[in-house]
């Protein structure tokens, strides 16, 4: 065929020019290279980094179109425009077109944005450094769309991305390089900057930013909001399974638990991500959650207290509300910035879930924690692998006392032996 | 007393080309070749020149660290041509071979009378010591040291290698020989692994401590069972051997003469009828490849298996330290998405749309490509599904690329070899050259700590 002939030709001839690696990132997206062993093993396994990133990014498509839905339906629901839809996932007021259309517009800019800004910015310093592009923001760039209210400004995401990108990744040496999760770096950017578009009861149906103060004015608190204020669950209209299916507000792709599940579940099996960090962030967050109900349980928090809402929450529901499960499942996961020792990740997890939920609980400002928590436990990642790693180090230690040294020389026993202790 | 070994993690790299289990005789090589390359960290020290003639078993080389350690040719005949690379570095000895075959002929050793340091100057003067290799550092053994133990393994996990049961067939008698020398050599156990079934010549050996392996690749390798049965600690000295090359010194000790001959299993996809074929060390490839046949002009010829062998071509010669010869495709070719298409005819650990975990027993025809490019380390978890030692494979790697000698040393660097981490490198998503890493770390830690 022609066009491999051609652009094979085109790859010889330019090697080495400044703009090759943005050529070579293309073509290799078309084609996988025709590069062959030349030393180690003479076969290679199936894998690369491309397939990795790209089931990643598939497991997350599902929360994507569920998000355009739910971003029309959550509009024209705050209108009055709609019913809620009452039966079952598949609910027919659910899955309208009307409502895939608005939220299709809303979002296809906020992905447009975030994949053109992010690889530009990696394509910058992939020239700058001459070196190949690596696929790490395929799956940042689906990410970022997800984890962020629908009506933020693109100029702030645009700012956000190349903040998170350069500062977040690119000066720590790029892809597998980052100490920082680069999608939660973005999202914490945008939190810490522009407080008032992240946070509060506006932000999260669209038109509810424009519409406010008009006699149109529509809101659209989420579940944890209403909590934060110290309202109970029976008082607003939300039912266990509106959470679990997602028919509620929030950022674009964290609301439907079952799907963010499946893509879970999808990842665990292909052995993407590590199931490890799921359970344990899961058990981690049950346990924080079954401390505070027990907290409360016990009456040694006043009802008018302002974490009286959150605190009796049911501890498995956290699970279902605001951006944990998706925090886990696909923030959390990421190899780089997590724990890599498969001890490590046991406790990694662990933290992150019962962090998660503390944070949420006690934030007094928005009652939100993963992202936090998530980027916290980043820090702490290599401390964790180093104290794994010292126990495999001290086992060794332990077996050296029994060695069975034999003299190379005479005289060097003795050498050895200080040494060694 | 056998002691039973068993391996759980691993993967078993099933490839198209096994071979059949029939012994043809090789054609007569005309020339032999000795590559210096097989001999790691060795510098030469010529003591023939160029047009000399040479017996079998006669020094062409000695170690210049090391003058006792000689080097011996595999034939007899006329060193025809030193190959030299930049700065002069030996790199192959040709010898033109005789039509007929003249020894140089030891004394057979005395086991009664002979002590350790009799049996040492008897190996490194026959050109027998270079198949004692040692661990730390994976080299040729310092004959200076005391190994602790001696490790053999005669379980075949490798793709397509040469399965040791069948080439020891009939050997018994030499590896006895080798057993009964080799125990003198050492205060500790000579360790002997086969796999479940008992039909190893080596099951029956007197002296030796005898132990049952069974599990997927790398339970094959010296180096997992010597992490199974006796890590080795800092300062402690493990020589392992591997069972064909006991052979060779068992017939050394028996006759006095080196008498290089080997069985060589030819496999791979590209071969037509790949079997095995008795030559010796050093005969040039083609004598028997052309035997068996090939499918395709261009195709890649390995000096040992797909994981650790080394490059050659057609007109290369066997490796010192090789019984297998493997013909893979070349993969020098585009492939339309291959990054996202679903993938049934390549092997990998994931299920990422690639299906390889569904037919375990499949075989794959798998070629030189590398499916992907080199990037830095990204996933984690997944060399330790199919790294059996108790050591962290990814921050061993680290420790080396950063040059951390102490980390190097805490993690585990003594106990491995380039060819423990061939199975990591395989799967390596990010296509790191792991057996490179390794051996530049052993290198530095040798080089640093001695």
């Amino acid at each position: 065929m022609g066009l491999k002939e051609n652009l094979h030709k085109f790859r010889v001839k330019n090697q080495g020019k400044k703009w090759f690696p943005v050529f070579s990132g293309f073509h290799t997206f078309l084609f996988t290279p025709n590069e062959t062993t030349h030393s180690g093993t003479h076969v290679k396994g199936a894998d690369d980094l491309k397939r990795t990133m790209n089931t990643v990014v598939m497991s997350l498509i599902p929360c994507l179109i569920f998000g355009m839905f739910n971003t029309g339906y959550q509009h024209y629901l705050a209108l009055g425009e709609i019913q809620a839809a009452a039966d079952g996932f598949f609910s027919a007021a659910f899955w309208t077109w009307d409502n895939f259309i608005l939220g299709f517009w809303k979002m296809i800019p906020l992905v447009v944005v975030s994949y053109v800004v992010g690889l530009t910015v990696e394509f910058i310093f992939c020239v700058i450094k001459g070196h190949e592009i690596e696929e790490g923001y395929l799956v940042t760039g689906m990410l970022v769309p997800l984890i962020v209210p629908i009506d933020l400004p693109l100029w702030m995401l645009t700012v956000a991305i190349v903040f998170g990108v350069v500062i977040g990744k690119e000066v720590f040496g790029g892809t597998g390089m980052n100490i920082l999760n680069p999608a939660l770096t973005i999202r914490a950017f945008l939190f810490f900057a522009y407080p008032t578009w992240m946070s509060g009861d506006k932000v999260w149906v669209h038109g509810a930013v424009d519409t406010a103060g008009t006699a149109d004015a529509i809101s659209g608190e989420t579940v944890l909001g209403y909590l934060a204020q110290g309202k109970g669950v029976d008082e607003f209209s939300y039912s266990l399974s509106d959470m679990f299916f997602g028919f509620i507000p929030g950022s674009v792709g964290e609301t439907s638990t079952l799907l963010i599940l499946l893509g879970g579940l999808f990842l665990v099996f292909s052995k993407i991500a590590s199931w490890r960090i799921m359970l344990s962030a899961v058990i981690g967050s049950l346990v924080m959650g079954l401390i505070f109900n027990s907290i409360v349980a016990a009456g040694w928090i006043p009802e008018y207290s302002k974490f009286y809402g959150l605190m009796s929450f049911e501890y498995w529901q956290h699970l279902l509300v605001g951006g944990l499960a998706f925090g886990i499942v696909f923030m959390a996961t990421d190899p780089v910035t997590g724990s890599q020792t498969n001890r490590g990740k046991w406790i990694y997890g662990f933290l992150i879930g019962f962090l998660s939920v503390m944070i949420r609980v006690f934030n007094p400002g928005y009652p939100e924690g993963v992202f936090l928590a998530i980027l916290l436990m980043n820090v702490f990642a290599p401390t964790i692998d180093h104290y794994v790693v010292r126990g495999n180090i001290k086992r060794r230690m332990k077996r050296l006392k029994n060695a069975t040294i034999y003299p190379k020389t005479s005289g060097e026993v003795e050498a050895l032996k200080t040494e060694t202790v | 007393m056998s002691k039973d070994i068993r391996i759980k993690k691993g993967l078993n790299i099933n490839l198209i080309g096994a071979a059949e289990q029939t012994t043809s005789k090789a054609v007569l090589s005309n020339v032999y070749a000795l590559n210096l390359d097989d001999f790691h960290g060795i510098t030469p020290k010529m003591l023939v020149k160029q047009g000399a003639e040479v017996k079998a078993g006669e020094p062409l080389f000695y170690n210049k660290n090391k003058e006792e350690m000689l080097f011996v040719s595999p034939v007899s005949g006329e060193l025809v041509e030193i190959v030299r690379g930049a700065r002069r570095r030996i790199l192959t000895l040709k010898i033109l071979a005789d039509k007929t075959q003249e020894y140089v002929e030891h004394k057979p050793l005395d086991l009664v009378k002979s002590d350790a340091e009799g049996i040492k100057t008897f190996l490194l003067q026959s050109g027998g010591w270079p198949f004692i290799k040692q661990r730390p550092y994976d080299i040729i053994a310092n004959p200076d040291a005391t190994p602790k133990a001696i490790f053999v393994s005669g379980y075949t996990t490798a793709p397509l290698a040469a399965d040791a049961d069948y080439v020891l067939q009939g050997k018994e008698a030499e590896l006895q020989a080798a057993v009964n020398v080799l125990g003198k050599l050492t205060p500790g156990q000579i360790h002997v692994s086969i796999g479940k079934s008992n039909n190893s010549p080596l099951a029956n050996l007197d002296g030796i401590s005898l132990h049952k392996v069974n599990g997927p690749h790398p339970a094959g390798l010296v180096g997992t069972q010597i992490n199974k049965i006796d890590p080795i600690n800092k300062g402690e000295v493990a020589w392992t051997i591997a069972p064909q090359d006991l052979v060779i010194l068992g017939e050394l000790f028996l006759t006095g003469k080196f008498n290089a001959e080997r069985t060589v299993a030819l496999v791979g996809s590209v071969v037509k009828a790949p079997k095995y074929y008795t030559t010796k060390i050093g005969a040039e490839i083609s004598t028997f490849l052309y035997a068996s046949g090939v499918n395709e002009d261009k195709f890649r010829l390995i000096n040992g298996d797909v994981l650790t062998g080394s490059r050659t071509n057609t007109e290369g010669y066997l490796g010192f330290y090789n019984n297998t010869v493997t013909a893979i495709p070349e993969g020098d070719d585009y492939e339309l998405f291959g990054w996202n298409k679903p993938v049934f005819n390549k092997i990998s650990t994931t299920r990422a749309l690639t299906f390889s975990w569904m037919q375990p027993k499949k075989k794959y025809d798998l070629n030189t490509n590398t499916n992907g490019e080199h990037r830095a380390f990204v996933v984690t978890g997944q060399y330790e599904e199919v790294f059996p030692m108790d050591i962290y494979p990814l921050q061993l790697l680290k420790a080396c690329m950063v040059k951390d000698l102490d980390e190097m040393e805490q993690l585990g660097l003594y106990e491995v070899a380039p060819e423990d981490f061939a199975l990591t490198e395989f799967i390596c998503i990010s296509k790191q050259p792991h057996q490179q890493i390794i051996r530049e770390g052993l290198d530095l830690l040798h080089q640093e700590i001695g």
